[in-house]
């Protein structure tokens, strides 16, 4: 089961015999090391076997499935297709609006329904406004595992903010069961477009103050640079999206790629990892894309706020949904990358089949791949980089 | 590529393992032999005209008519073009080739899909359970998936 690949270079030290003054050679063995599943560094309930040879990896087995809630099964036993999207909502509990976004956008493509223009404005609204609360999480623990606590303080004070204004419109801070199959559930109070206009002008010097606390703090680059590389051709293989894949030098966004919604319309540019502290594609690369990121999500949700029409929140559907028996894969572009709602339909009022496509489970299947030949301690910065939220991988 | 000239280069190449195709869904897909699926994803990554370099998803299905399957919805970076690609078994002979040598993504997807499907994927590096404990018994998503009364002593329902 365990196979040992052959180690990158740029390590002074490699396993092996090692000399003692004397001229006697000492007995080295590998050792097996559990991380987790109770471990602050796996940000959840993750079990890391870890496969060391002194204080070098060998290698990395992930168990998980601690958090297993039977996602699909419950969607299977619903008694329509919008009960489902509260499930949806505690798969990835830190961008809940992400996940719902995916599967009523599958849903509606199966439906084949129009929405009105004021709807899709206000999901990407909701949709930037809980990527850059998402990535303010994914930085601020990921300082706390380079050892920089402040940071996590400053991420999650303005994280607050965000919440604040979901709070403003549904009601709920975490899981909002705030957009519905054709629409939303609410539209916006009056006060939240001012009120999301004042956080842009308060979030973006926060960025530039937040980068020179942690991302060119010198001790901070020299344990991410160089870190855990992800090259273009196995971030690829391993299909990772978002800014795992970004971060390695590919310039993908399904928001600009596979259209949906109006993000189309709107004037920004993916961010992509250029290496400029150390290789392309290292652990790094993988946070500036996080932080570049927020920055496009507040010029977005600038241009949608300037540009939101009026009208209705709910396009005019069938009161029991019944898609037409057949079978779509929608997917977006959440904080973590690609999620996709494979929905299968057999003509009924409840989904026969629905699969999610997490993507924290499909970048985290390539951890293994990107670890071994790493310090001990470069692992957890690894895996905070990956970003993975266990309530999406273990579904 | 359209959905037809990917289906026209796979039947030129391939023949009969290549069972049926539904053109005119709205993601077409294509059914191919569940035994012979790994030269297929091979010849679907590497020939210049396809490229299929990134699989999106990979789901095990259970179709409640005795039938299981695995559907590969591929897309390609290099020309944008995507395909669905389904491989069916019976739950009697439940085998279907992996294709994780091709695509390393679909290492845990297929382990999910024997996980939960009981699919035995033949020639799968490490062939375990990945989100339920190891030692559980049946596969849950089946459709005729009875609920156990006990696990290891402790009441399941509760």
């Amino acid at each position: 089961m365990i196979e040992t690949k052959s180690l990158p270079t740029q390590y002074a030290s490699q396993p092996g015999p090692v000399q003692t003054s004397s001229g006697k050679t000492l007995r080295t063995d590998e050792m097996i090391i559990n991380m987790g599943p109770q471990h602050p560094s796996t940000h959840g309930v993750l079990r890391l076997e870890i496969v060391v040879e002194g204080e070098i990896i060998i290698d990395v087995i992930p168990h998980i499935g601690y958090l297993h809630r039977c996602f699909e099964k419950h969607a299977e036993h619903m008694t329509n297709y919008q009960q489902v999207i509260p499930y949806c909502d505690r798969l990835d509990y830190c961008a809940a609006i992400n996940d719902e976004h995916s599967y009523v956008l599958a849903v509606e493509r199966m439906l084949k329904i129009e929405l009105p223009e004021r709807v899709e404005y206000i999901r990407v609204v909701m949709a930037e406004l809980q990527r850059i609360a998402s990535h303010l999480i994914a930085v601020g623990t990921f300082g706390i595992d380079a050892g920089a606590f402040t940071p996590f303080l400053y991420a999650f004070h303005d994280r607050e903010l965000i919440l604040d204004l979901f709070e403003m419109t549904c009601g709920a801070r975490l899981l909002y069961n705030y957009f519905w199959i054709g629409g939303l559930s609410h539209d916006i109070p009056p006060q939240f477009v001012d009120k999301a206009k004042q956080f842009c002008t308060y979030f973006r010097p926060r960025i530039k103050e937040f980068n020179d606390l942690l991302t060119y703090n010198e001790i901070f680059v020299k344990r991410t640079a160089n870190v855990g590389v992800l090259p273009k051709d196995v971030a690829l293989n391993y299909a990772c999206s978002g800014p795992m894949l970004r971060g390695s030098g590919i310039n993908w966004d399904l928001r600009r790629d596979d259209p949906y919604s109006v993000y189309h319309k709107l004037q920004w540019e993916p961010q992509i990892g250029k290496g400029e502290m150390g290789t392309v594609g290292d652990v790094w690369d993988r946070h500036i894309v996080r932080m570049r990121e927020m920055e496009v999500s507040l010029s977005i949700i600038e241009q949608a706020l300037a540009a939101l029409p009026e009208g209705n929140v709910q396009a005019a559907i069938p009161k029991r949904i019944r898609p037409d028996a057949g079978e779509v894969y929608a997917r977006t572009e959440t904080p973590r990358g690609e999620l996709g709602f494979y929905v299968i339909s057999d003509g009924s009022g409840t989904p026969f089949r629905v699969k999610a496509r997490a993507p924290a489970f499909v970048n985290l299947s390539v951890l293994p791949a990107i670890s071994r030949g790493c310090m001990i301690a470069d692992l957890v910065l690894i895996a905070g980089s990956v970003d993975i939220v266990l309530g999406q991988v273990d579904r | 590529m359209t959905a037809e000239e990917i289906l026209n280069s796979l039947k030129a190449k391939f023949g009969d393992a290549i069972v049926e195709a539904k053109l005119d869904a709205p993601q077409p897909w294509i059914v191919v032999n569940p035994s012979r699926t790994k030269e297929i994803a091979f010849f679907l990554r590497d020939d210049p005209a396809t490229r299929f370099d990134y699989m999106m998803c990979l789901s095990g299905v259970d179709y409640n008519n005795g039938k299981l399957g695995i559907v590969y919805h591929l897309f390609s970076m290099v020309h944008r073009h995507k395909i669905v690609l389904k491989a069916f078994c019976t739950k009697e002979q439940p085998h279907i080739q992996s294709v994780t040598s091709v695509w390393a993504t679909a290492n845990w997807h297929e382990r999910e899909a024997f996980d939960m499907y009981g699919i035995v994927i033949d020639e799968h590096p490490d062939l375990r359970r990945i989100l339920l404990p190891y030692d559980w018994e049946g596969h849950p998503l089946r459709k005729d998936y009875q609920v156990p009364e006990f696990y290891n002593g402790m009441k399941v329902p509760y």
